[in-house]
């Protein structure tokens, strides 16, 4: 358990953390999201006691982060990947940790095998791509087999292959009954792992809510619908009442879940459906409202579109948190 | 969270990285050959010499000549060692293993002071016993001889000091390059120069390594009028590594790693 009161970070004139007060629990996945430059290293880095904070408080399991007798076996994290000496070996790297938190030598060897770096713990460090440091980093922060664990960006920069192993990791270490705290700018890769979700912008609290009600409260779900004979499933749409809109390449689309009311209906009066589906418009332009207004490095040459829900789902990552999403859904 | 942790844990960071190896080779042999040279050097030149410089003649600080250099690579060492950690990130790392930054600081610093003790003294007693080799009879002094075997364990112990005296100044700078830029020049010629213009000998005559190395020194130099003697040098040295070290630990505490 993380708990953060009223945690605040002031450089200057410049305010980074803004009066941050919300509560990691155990046994979930929470998701610590927002835009770049948002605020969430410096939160993590004054989780673990690196930052001062400016006022405020944070506690791992009730105690400040310099009080806990070896903290690498009360909280492991992965800030950033790169942070290793390049001239030392993978090996050597772990064992010095170890070491300073009173953790078996054996352990070492546990991680590694875990995060699959065997064949080169007697590697040099500078040698590693990212995914490899990613995964050093990671036998990093699970070499004390801590209760909580927090990730700053873990997939930033990974393979599919890596991406997948991140997401599996921490979905198993919250199903043993760990915290797991993960940062991310991407809603979408939120979607995917986390049950928990805290949002911020600008150092500011924006959302602190489960993942289930954040797609509740913040998508609509719709039926898309193709079929061959348009007319005559509009007419028995009308007639029952439910409001159809056409879509781009003759789809009909139907706000709400009502796939079984309108497959029912269609099937009464012998329309034939090539389409049957229920989607979820993008999170992503969920979460991009919501934090509009705290981005702090906009793009200007293109404003953003004033676009009903879902419009632009043909598109890079919105359309793959759609699609994702469904998947989440149906599945 | 026992002392005996960090300290292993440190032994482990030093003794697993390269610049270690090299930077403390360096030391010995620049040191001793450097010494041997100037020693074997010094043989010929004897009878050219002033009689002035005769008398004087100190046969144990002499064979230490090559120090000027090999104290290079000390500083090299102890900027490193402490320097890497903020240059590579690993600070952040460690710090979070480690949240205790006193017991952190002294730590490290305690097991490279250690390492570089062990180094020095290995220096300094080759450096002498080669150095006397080159010299031969009659110049030559031995380890028995008033003073000598103070002079060449204060080598050791001089060598120590100035690695601890640069991980203070890395820990107040962060930078490598910064530190070292800072204190190679001063330690190879400044402070040489601050010491012996007579302008500025008055103030010169109390830097670290100027009061440091006077316990390097058996003979003392004709009209040395040096208001402290080698054990009060060593004394001035310990006060400046202690007020480096002490900046060190105040800036890493207050900053944000």
């Amino acid at each position: 358990m993380i708990e953060l009161s009223g945690l605040t970070k002031r450089y200057g004139e410049k305010v980074a953390v803004d009066d941050l007060t919300f509560t990691v629990r155990p046994g979930i996945v929470t998701g610590f999201l927002g835009p770049n430059g948002a605020g969430k290293s410096t939160t993590m880095r004054m989780i673990l006691g690196l930052d001062h904070p400016t006022a405020g408080d944070v506690r791992i399991d009730g105690r400040h982060y310099h009080e806990l007798a070896d903290p690498l076996t009360y909280i492991g994290a992965l800030l950033d990947a790169k942070a290793v000496h390049g001239g030392r070996r993978a090996h050597h790297h772990l064992l010095c940790l170890a070491q300073s938190n009173g953790i078996p030598a054996g352990r070492v060897h546990e991680v590694l095998e875990t995060v699959g770096l065997t064949a080169v713990a007697r590697k040099k460090a500078k040698g590693f791509s990212l995914g490899m440091s990613q995964r050093l980093g990671i036998a990093g922060a699970l070499l004390g087999d801590p209760r909580i664990l927090m990730f700053d960006e873990p997939v930033n920069g990974l393979d599919p292959e890596g991406i997948l192993w991140i997401r599996s990791l921490m979905k198993s270490l919250a199903a043993q009954g760990r915290t797991v705290f993960v940062s991310s700018h991407l809603m979408s890769e939120m979607a995917l792992t986390a049950d928990h979700l805290v949002v911020i912008g600008q150092g500011r609290l924006l959302a602190d809510t489960s993942m289930a009600d954040f797609i509740e409260r913040n998508s609509r779900s719709y039926v898309r619908i193709r079929t061959p004979d348009r007319e005559r499933l509009l007419d028995a749409l009308h007639g029952a009442g439910i409001t159809a809109v056409e879509s781009g390449g003759g789809q009909l689309e139907v706000d709400g879940g009502k796939a079984e009311q309108i497959g029912e209906l269609a099937a009464r009066h012998h329309v034939v459906l090539h389409e049957l589906s229920v989607r979820q418009s993008s999170l992503e332009e969920a979460f991009m409202r919501l934090t509009a207004s705290s981005v702090e490095y906009h793009a200007r040459t293109e404003p953003p579109p004033e676009r009903p829900w879902g419009a632009d789902r043909d598109t890079g990552t919105a359309k793959a948190a759609a699609d994702a999403v469904t998947t989440t859904a149906e599945g | 969270m026992a002392a005996t942790q960090i300290i292993r844990s440190e032994w482990t960071k030093i003794r697993s990285v390269a610049s270690t190896v090299w930077t403390l080779s360096l030391v010995v042999v620049v040191t001793v050959a450097l010494g041997m040279l100037i020693s074997a050097l010094t043989k010929h030149e004897f009878g050219n010499m002033p009689p002035r410089e005769r008398l004087s003649f100190d046969p144990t600080l002499i064979s230490f000549a090559g120090m000027t250099l090999g104290q290079l690579a000390m500083i090299v060492f102890g900027v490193l060692v402490v320097s890497n950690e903020y240059s590579t990130g690993m600070i952040r790392t460690s710090l979070a293993a480690v949240p205790r930054r006193g017991a952190f600081l002294a730590s490290k610093v305690a097991v490279a002071t250690a390492l570089a003790l062990a180094v020095g003294l290995v220096t300094s007693f080759a450096a002498f016993f080669l150095g006397q080799a080159m010299l031969g009879s009659p110049l030559r002094t031995s380890l028995d001889a008033p003073g000598v075997l103070r002079a060449v364990l204060g080598g050791g112990l001089y060598m120590a000091l100035i690695a601890m005296f640069s991980m203070g100044v890395a820990a107040m700078l962060r930078s490598p390059m910064l530190s070292l830029g800072i204190l190679m020049p001063f330690f190879f010629l400044i402070s040489n120069v601050l010491a012996n213009v007579s302008a500025t000998k008055k103030i010169g005559q109390y830097l670290p390594d100027q009061a440091g190395s006077r316990i390097m020194q058996v003979v003392p130099r004709v009209g040395d009028d040096t208001p402290y003697g080698p054990w009060g040098g060593l004394g001035i040295m310990v006060l400046w590594v202690i007020a480096a070290l002490a900046g060190g630990y105040a800036l890493l505490r207050q900053r944000d790693a």
